[in-house]
């Protein structure tokens, strides 16, 4: 029923589609640390060795901890096992908020310090109207 | 398979069906921006920039099921030598290309209010750009060489490709840490969009999908009256 040269050819396809998905996820897994977007406060805990190269931190702006002054704004990054401090000055985008998400680009001073010039904000997957949002606070 | 089908027959099928299609492209797409810019709800935290979800979403869904039934096609069409397939993946991927730019620049415009910049090399972004050039890589090589059949083999190589990106694009939120949120809709667990805001994203996703469907059959008409100006009366 099935010739020949389609067997051959469905081998040979089979051998190439699976060939291209092991190095790709050869390639993918080695370059992991490039791929993400950003590094958690637990990651930099458990980073043996700081240089001044430019990183990106990502969590949750720890509630009651923006304070803001003149001259900067500091938060607190928090992945609710580590934290870390951030110094910023610059424009804040419009969803940046306390318990929200957060991603700060800048230099590690040291693990406990990020000094960042630029921030972006992090938003959930979650969708809601604002009555609705409201109803489930006040459940 | 498929082979024997004389072009002239599917053509008399083909041939009316765009016009029924526009009307009800027309009829679903303004009942779902109704629904999307002034019916639904604004986001408690986003506010009515999640307007902007109506369009980007359904862009992103569409132009990567779009390039899965090209992939899949493309498979077929190497193993079985199928040229009328070839026509069906010719015809069907300009409208998956313009879904994945519109995906783009609706992302960027997005991105911008909400995350407070336009472009960021992150792997949901990053995976995204590579699809639009698979497309951009694909249509361009169905123009490029002359012979059809060299043309068919090519190309359906470069579907293959590109198709390794589908499930890397899909999780790429899961997989690493990334600015782009992760996955709102799921089909088995359910949605974690409200459902006054679910029900333009469904209808929008409906009328773009007819709107893919619009345009293949004009081109794949165009196709089959090629092959008819040729003297040909089969593939």
């Amino acid at each position: 029923m099935v010739g020949k040269k389609v067997k051959l050819r469905i081998i040979f396809l089979s051998t190439f589609l699976i060939l291209l998905i092991l190095s790709l996820f050869l390639i993918l897994k080695s370059l992991e640390d490039e791929i993400v977007y950003f590094i958690t406060p637990t990651e930099i805990k458990d980073l043996t060795e700081l240089d001044k190269k430019k990183i990106r931190v990502g969590g949750m702006v720890k509630e009651g901890s923006i304070k803001a002054n003149s001259e900067n704004i500091n938060f607190i990054i928090t992945d609710f096992k580590n934290e870390i401090t951030v110094s910023f000055t610059g424009a804040i985008p419009n969803l940046f908020a306390e318990g929200k998400g957060v991603v700060a680009e800048g230099v590690l001073r040291d693990r406990n310090y990020l000094i960042s010039k630029k921030i972006l904000a992090k938003h959930d997957e979650n969708y809601i109207p604002p009555e609705v949002k409201e109803a489930l606070e006040n459940k | 398979m498929l082979k024997n089908i004389e072009p002239s027959k599917i053509y008399s099928i083909t041939s009316k069906a765009p016009k029924y299609v526009f009307y009800i492209f027309l009829i679903i797409l303004s009942i779902g921006l109704l629904e999307a810019l002034i019916l639904s709800p604004k986001d408690y935290i986003q506010s009515h920039s999640v307007r902007i979800m109506y369009v980007h979403v359904p862009s992103a869904w569409l132009s990567l099921g779009i390039f899965s039934v090209i992939g899949i096609l493309s498979i077929i069409i190497l193993i079985f030598k199928n040229k009328n397939l070839s026509l069906i993946t010719k015809s069907l991927a300009p409208s998956g290309f313009v879904f994945s730019i519109i995906a783009l620049v609706t992302g960027s415009i997005w991105g911008k209010p909400t995350w407070g910049s336009w472009w960021a090399w992150d792997p949901r972004i990053v995976s995204m750009l590579i699809l639009g050039l698979f497309y951009l890589m694909y249509l361009i090589s169905w123009r490029i060489f002359e012979n059809k059949s060299y043309a068919s083999n090519v190309t359906s190589i470069i579907a293959i490709f590109g198709m390794i990106n589908l499930p890397i694009i899909k999780y790429s939120v899961v997989w690493w840490n990334t600015l782009h949120q992760p996955a709102s809709v799921n089909l088995l667990s359910g949605s974690s969009i409200h459902h006054s805001m679910l029900v333009p994203l469904a209808i929008m996703t409906a009328a773009f999908a007819l709107f893919s469907i619009l345009i293949f059959l004009m081109k794949y008409n165009t196709e089959l009256i090629k092959i008819k100006n040729k003297g040909l009366n089969r593939l």
